[in-house]
């Protein structure tokens, strides 16, 4: 009886949970965003984003986070068409072509005056953040000033794996884009400086930390976390002659979305100030389209590069598979 | 020594059977889901066999030195009663449920290059030690699975009734003597099914063995399933890898558990252990070595790890906290999933001569999380909201992976406890439930403490096939932890592994220390 009476109470209450469901969603509508998981943390930009949207959207936004961008990717690859995903926010530049390989993305009418380095020009992505890759040090090193001199020292550095990581494959980009054929040579010089390779960021800058290493491959803007976040001057960038390659974040809508006209309003939203503004000391990258206050303080000290880097994004599949080629037989020695 | 090997009485087979099946199945179908979305694949390139051939031989090391330093450490283990000894003897299990990255992050604050050993060798002026390359993986793989190693054969050796050591003090038998009498059959039926297992915890290595490798030349099977998946989505490709490695453990697990002699040491009166030989003051003093030894070893980095987390804890946001619960919760599904496929999968292993299937357990932990995991998101998604199941999902992948180490501590007991009380049994009729209650369940309840506490312990530290499937409301305690780094939050991040470190610590305690209640051990 007492068994009974449970179970009735809750189909009632499921039954009521399932119309009540319904009932919302005729009303407000949902718009799903797959990203990465660090964007959606609750340190992340993820809360504060969804909330500023929800204020003006009169709908609810839902984000979902998948590993990185690279397993973001896979992700939809394999959820094809049926993918619940209206918005994908956290592919990079070197995800860029295979990510429109797929065919799985709508055309974006989305375009603003980005505050980046290069010309955007791309008629799928709209980018949102972005930064350069840097080996970070204690301040008190004499870093070497680009990639001959840092081989030739005893520096000690720490690297991610470009197979799966995305600064790891951003260091292989980097490399490839400032020295073409010669790649091979700069990398055999490297290997005596590269004390370990790690699965992915966190683990690379963990060890830095640790005391592992003089360097760490980065972001310029990693200092800023310490310096605002931690109020800890010690940390600082490399500035490379050879120039530094740049990671783009961009995001896009996909084409079997139900909510385009949403979507898009998104990608709007996303290149505004109230977006543009949560970025710099949530996700520690630039906004791609400058804030009317500007960046926060401790930005202005960080490093810029004289010269930005990047491999166009349809080059980069051709490029990839030799490099990744390159690098493993020069640090498998 | 009763060399028979058939039980007189045996539990039912058929739900043993129906467990292993399922174990198979949900491994299998895993799999089948990813062949299925597979489309044309590079196949296998020289990177895979050199992949292959790492992963192989760092596995052998690991296993071999786990195992061969595991020997003397058990037998001074068995050997002595003194004071904190339970206490050592579950600290010592700490370093097997840690998180990978904790753990590393400990062994490097000891043997890394700004670590105490170099730091004592730059005061002695001596030249500092590397502990990159093979060395590092294999150094890493044996603090991982020496204490489980350990406490496997300590387990085997309280399996000798104190009867017997008292018939080896009335024949005067030397501590050589007692050692090829007694210790020696008891290694050949405990040692091989150690090395099985440990080889197969290594085969799936990845994170660890890129990291103190040293770079790509420490490439191992794990890591091109990873780079298949995500950096070719060559699902083809990452299929074929995963074969690989479920074809790797399972030969060397049919191989191991074929050698294993089914012998028995007989029956006792369950007296309290009393040992009369090893009296003299050099085996004293070499026991006193060998603990020594491993416990300044295991537990140098777990101080490391307390220390930094004790300095961390005061940043842990409410969110670790969140999932601390959830994580808990995990474990202890884990920990009733495990029972319902262990208990009748050893019981239709025990009463067998040969032990084969219990390679079909050593399935879920050989096989990658991240190809399970795929698969059943190919499997799940179309019905259902894959992270609306994460949690449970995890619970299940958590206790598939500790099955073998379950069967592992359960067969041998119960395989004893079925030809020592068999007649009885049979005389009595007992069957079914009766035997499961009155004579099987009581003689398991250390080992299903012991068992139960490992689950719950592993399942608590354990990223599995989470991140694949959480969202933000979801995350367990390791997934919580990793996310605080990827954010810079080191400090932060450290704290969230003491209080994993504390929690399945305390899982496992509980569990443990409430199966071994008025068992002497």
């Amino acid at each position: 009886m007492t068994y009974l009476t449970h179970a009735a109470k809750l189909t009632a209450i499921s039954a009521a949970i399932a119309m009540g469901g319904a009932a919302v969603q005729a009303e407000t509508p949902e718009l799903v965003i797959y990203t990465y998981d660090s964007f959606v943390s609750d340190w992340g930009p993820g809360p504060a984003v969804e909330a500023a949207f929800e204020e003006t959207c009169d709908c609810d936004l839902i984000f979902v986070g998948a590993g990185d961008g690279a397993a973001l990717l896979a992700r939809l690859k394999l959820e094809g068409a049926r993918s619940d995903a209206d918005v994908v926010l956290g592919l990079d530049t070197s995800l860029i072509a295979t990510a429109k390989n797929t065919g799985l993305f709508a055309p974006s009418g989305v375009s603003a005056s980005f505050d980046l380095p290069i010309t955007w020009r791309d008629d799928v992505f709209v980018p949102y953040d972005w930064g350069y890759f840097a080996f970070v040090h204690n301040a008190d090193l004499a870093a070497p000033s680009n990639f001959r001199d840092l081989a030739d020292s005893d520096l000690k550095i720490i690297i991610q794996d470009p197979r799966s990581s995305t600064p790891g494959l951003g260091l292989l980009m980097w490399i490839k884009d400032a020295y073409g054929d010669d790649a091979p040579a700069i990398w055999q010089g490297l290997s005596d400086n590269v004390v370990t390779v790690t699965k992915g960021w966190s683990e690379a800058y963990g060890l830095f930390l640790e005391g592992e290493a003089d360097m760490v491959l980065s972001y310029t803007t990693s200092p800023a976390y310490h310096l605002i976040a931690e109020e800890d001057e010690t940390k600082a960038a490399a500035l490379f002659d050879e120039g530094h390659y740049m990671q783009i974040e961009v995001a896009g809508t996909l084409a079997a979305s139900d909510q385009p006209d949403l979507a898009e309003r998104f990608l709007t939203f996303m290149i505004s100030d109230a977006f543009q503004s949560i970025i710099p000391t949530t996700n520690w990258m630039y906004p791609a389209v400058l804030p009317e206050a500007g960046l926060p303080e401790g930005f202005s000290s960080l490093v810029t590069p004289d010269k930005a880097l990047l491999i166009p994004p349809q080059d980069v599949p051709a490029l990839r598979d030799a490099a990744l080629q390159e690098w493993l037989t020069a640090l498998s020695r | 020594m009763a060399d028979r090997a058939v039980a007189i009485i045996a539990p039912r087979a058929w739900p043993g059977g129906l467990a292993a099946a399922a174990v198979a199945a949900l491994i299998l179908s895993a799999l089948a889901a990813v062949v299925w979305r597979a489309d044309a694949s590079r196949g296998l390139g020289a990177g895979d066999w050199s992949a292959i051939r790492f992963t192989v031989v760092q596995a052998t090391w690991s296993a071999v030195l786990s195992v061969g330093l595991a020997v003397p450490v058990a037998r001074a283990l068995a050997r002595r009663r003194f004071a904190g000894r339970a206490l050592l003897v579950t600290l010592l299990g700490a370093p097997f449920i840690l998180p990978v990255i904790a753990a590393v992050l400990g062994l490097l604050a000891v043997f890394g290059r700004a670590g105490w050993v170099n730091l004592g060798l730059d005061a002695l002026g001596a030249p500092p030690v590397s502990i990159y390359g093979l060395h590092g993986v294999v150094l890493a793989h044996v603090f991982f699975n020496l204490p489980l190693a350990t406490r496997l054969l300590l387990q085997a050796w309280q399996s000798i009734p104190v009867e017997r050591f008292r018939l080896a003090a009335q024949l005067d038998l030397g501590p050589r003597m007692v050692f090829r009498t007694l210790e020696w059959p008891l290694l050949m039926q405990a040692v091989p099914g150690a090395l099985a297992l440990v080889f197969v915890i290594c085969l799936t290595s990845f994170a660890v063995a890129l990291t103190l490798g040293g770079g790509p030349r420490a490439t191992t099977i794990e890591l091109a399933i990873y780079q298949a998946f995500r950096f070719d989505f060559d699902l083809g490709r990452a299929a074929v890898l995963s074969v690989v490695q479920l074809v790797l453990a399972g030969g060397v697990a049919v191989l191991a558990l074929w050698f294993i002699p089914p012998i028995s040491f007989g029956t006792g009166l369950d007296r309290p252990l009393t040992r009369w030989d090893a009296r003299g003051g050099g085996q004293r003093g070499l026991d006193a070595v060998w603990i020594l030894l491993a416990t300044v070893f295991l537990l140098l980095p777990l101080v490391a790890v307390l220390g930094a987390g004790l300095a961390g804890l005061n940043d842990v946001p409410a969110s670790v906290w969140r999932a601390a619960a959830a994580s808990i919760g995990v474990a202890l599904s884990s920990v009733a999933v495990m029972g319902v496929l262990a208990l009748p999968m050893a019981a239709l292993i025990a009463p067998r001569r040969r032990g084969g299937i219990e390679a079909v357990g050593l399935l879920g932990l050989s096989a990658s999380p991240l190809m399970i995991g795929t698969g059943w998101f190919i499997l799940i998604n179309p019905v259902a909201n894959p992270a609306a199941l994460a949690l449970p999902v995890t619970a299940l992948v958590n206790a598939l992976m500790a099955l073998p180490f379950v069967l592992r501590i359960l067969v041998p007991r119960l395989r004893d406890t079925l030809l020592q009380y068999g007649r009885l049994g049979a005389a009595l009729d007992m069957r079914g439930w009766a035997l499961w209650r009155w004579v099987l369940l009581p003689r398991l309840r250390p080992q299903l403490g012991f068992a139960a506490g490992l689950t719950g312990a592993l399942s608590m530290g354990d990223l599995g096939v989470i991140a694949l499937f959480a969202d933000p409301e979801r995350a367990t305690l390791p997934l919580q932890m990793y996310r605080l780094m990827g954010a810079y939050r080191m400090e932060a991040a450290a704290g969230a592994a003491l209080i994993l470190l504390v929690l399945a610590l305390g899982v496992f305690w509980v569990f443990d220390a409430g199966g071994r209640a008025g068992a002497d051990t």
